[in-house]
C-alpha cells in the first residue's frame, strides 16, 4: 500500500482512534496528546496550531468532546470519509468492551461485596460531578448575565423536579434559552455600539 | 418502536451536549429516568462502570444503556444516534472553519449555554447528593431517612480530596478517586 494514499490514511485514522478509545479513560481532553504525537507529530498531517483550533471546535460544538475531535481530525486527514472512518475507530472500543461488561453486570451485581462497593462508587460519581461543576466553572466570567441565567436554570430543575409533570425536555429548553438570551445580549450590544 | 426511541433520544441527547461527558448526565436522566428506562440507583451504577472502563465516557454510557434496553441493537442505535450529530455539525464547521469560531453570534450563544449547563450539573449533583445522603437513594419527597454511611464516606472522599490537593498540589484523578470509593465502599457498607 503506497504512504499517503487515501487507503492508507484511512487505515492509519482507524488504528489511531481505536488505540485512543482503547488507552483513554474519561474520554475528552485525556484523548489529545495521543491525537497530537500520532498524527501531528509522527506523520504531519495536522499542524500543532491546527491541534490547537480542534480543541476550540470540539469545545464550542454540540456533542462529546471526544466524537468531535476525532470527526474533525478526520475530515482534515481524509475528508468525510476520513471522519466516519476516524469516529468509527473511537466507537469500536467502547462498544466491544461495554457489551462484553453487560453480559456480567447483572449477575455480578448480585454479590454483596460488590454491592457495597457500588454504594461507595455512588458517593465517588456524586463528587465527579461536583468536581467536573468546578472543572467547568473556571471557563466562564462572573457577571449579572451569567449569574442570573445560572440562578434561572437551577429554579426551574428544582421545580421540575417537585412539580409533578411528564415534560423531559427541560435541560433542552434550558440550553436553547440560553443560547437565544447569548444571541440577544450580543444584539443589544452592538445597537448600543452604533448609538454612541 | 424501541429502536428508533433510542436512536432519536441519544441523537438529542448529542445535539444538546456541550462541554463533555458529564454536561450529558443531566439529559440522560431525565430522558431515560423518566421514560422509566432504568432506575435512577442503575444510572449512577452505569455513571460509575462507564468512567472506569477505558473509551470516552460519553459513547460507554451511551452503549451501556442501549443495550440494557434493547440488546445489542439498541446498543448500536444509541451509539449512532449520539455520534450524528457531531459528525454533521464538525463536518459543515470544518468546511467554513474560521468563520465558525470568530463568529460574534456563536461566542454569545456560548455565553448563555455555558452558565445554564452549569446550573444543570450543579441541580442533578445536589439532587443525587440528597438522595443518597438524606432518602437512601430512593427518591426525594419519601420517608426521610439519613444514611450515615454514605456520609461518612462523603466526608472522607472530600477530606481527602482536599488534603491530596493540597499536599500534592495536583487533583486526584477520577479514577484513582472511584477506585478508592469502592473500597471504602466496601469496608462501610460490609461492616
Amino acid at each position: 500500500m503506497k504512504k499517503d494514499s487515501l487507503w492508507f490514511r484511512l487505515l492509519v485514522l482507524f488504528l489511531v482512534f481505536l488505540k485512543t478509545g482503547a488507552l483513554t479513560f474519561g474520554g475528552g481532553y485525556a484523548m489529545i496528546p495521543i491525537i497530537q504525537n500520532e498524527v501531528a507529530g509522527k506523520r504531519k498531517w495536522v499542524t500543532d496550531s491546527e491541534i490547537i483550533d480542534i480543541i476550540a471546535i470540539a469545545e464550542s460544538t454540540p456533542g462529546p468532546i471526544a466524537v468531535n475531535t476525532a470527526t474533525y481530525v478526520g475530515y482534515k486527514v481524509a475528508g468525510v470519509i476520513g471522519s466516519i472512518v476516524a469516529t468509527l475507530g473511537l466507537v469500536v472500543p467502547s462498544f466491544v468492551i461495554i457489551f462484553v461488561i453487560s453480559f456480567f453486570y447483572k449477575d455480578f451485581m448480585k454479590i454483596a461485596a460488590i454491592q457495597a462497593m457500588f454504594k461507595g462508587l455512588k458517593v465517588g460519581v456524586i463528587i465527579l460531578l461536583f468536581s467536573a461543576l468546578i472543572k467547568l466553572s473556571k471557563g466562564v466570567k462572573l457577571n449579572l448575565f451569567t449569574i442570573i441565567l445560572f440562578v434561572i436554570g437551577f429554579s426551574i430543575m428544582v421545580l421540575a423536579n417537585f412539580l409533578p409533570n411528564n415534560f423531559n425536555y427541560w435541560s433542552l429548553c434550558l440550553i436553547l434559552f440560553g443560547a437565544l438570551c447569548g444571541i440577544i445580549g450580543v444584539i443589544i450590544s452592538k445597537k448600543k455600539g452604533e448609538n454612541k | 418502536m424501541i429502536y428508533f426511541e433510542l436512536f432519536y433520544t441519544f441523537f438529542l441527547i448529542g445535539l444538546f451536549t456541550f462541554g463533555g461527558g458529564y454536561a450529558m448526565i443531566p439529559m440522560i436522566e431525565e430522558q431515560v429516568v423518566t421514560k422509566g428506562w432504568i432506575a435512577e440507583a442503575t444510572l449512577t451504577d452505569f455513571i460509575a462502570v462507564s468512567e472506569v472502563t477505558p473509551g470516552p465516557f460519553a459513547l460507554n454510557i451511551s452503549t451501556f444503556i442501549g443495550n440494557n434496553i434493547g440488546g445489542v441493537f439498541g446498543a448500536i442505535c444509541s451509539t449512532i444516534g449520539v455520534i450524528l450529530p457531531s459528525l454533521i455539525i464538525i463536518i459543515i464547521v470544518a468546511i467554513v472553519m474560521n468563520k465558525f469560531i470568530t463568529n460574534k453570534f456563536v461566542r454569545g450563544a456560548l455565553n448563555g449555554v455555558k452558565p445554564i449547563v452549569l446550573s444543570l450539573i450543579f441541580s442533578t449533583a445536589l439532587f443525587m447528593l440528597i438522595k443518597v445522603v438524606f432518602f437512601s437513594g430512593n427518591a426525594i419527597g419519601g420517608e426521610l431517612a439519613f444514611d450515615m454511611k454514605s456520609f461518612t464516606l462523603l466526608i472522607v472522599l472530600v477530606g481527602y480530596i482536599i488534603i491530596h490537593k493540597f499536599v500534592q498540589k495536583k487533583s486526584v484523578s477520577p479514577i484513582k478517586m472511584l477506585g478508592i470509593a469502592a473500597l471504602l465502599g466496601l469496608i462501610i457498607f460490609t461492616v
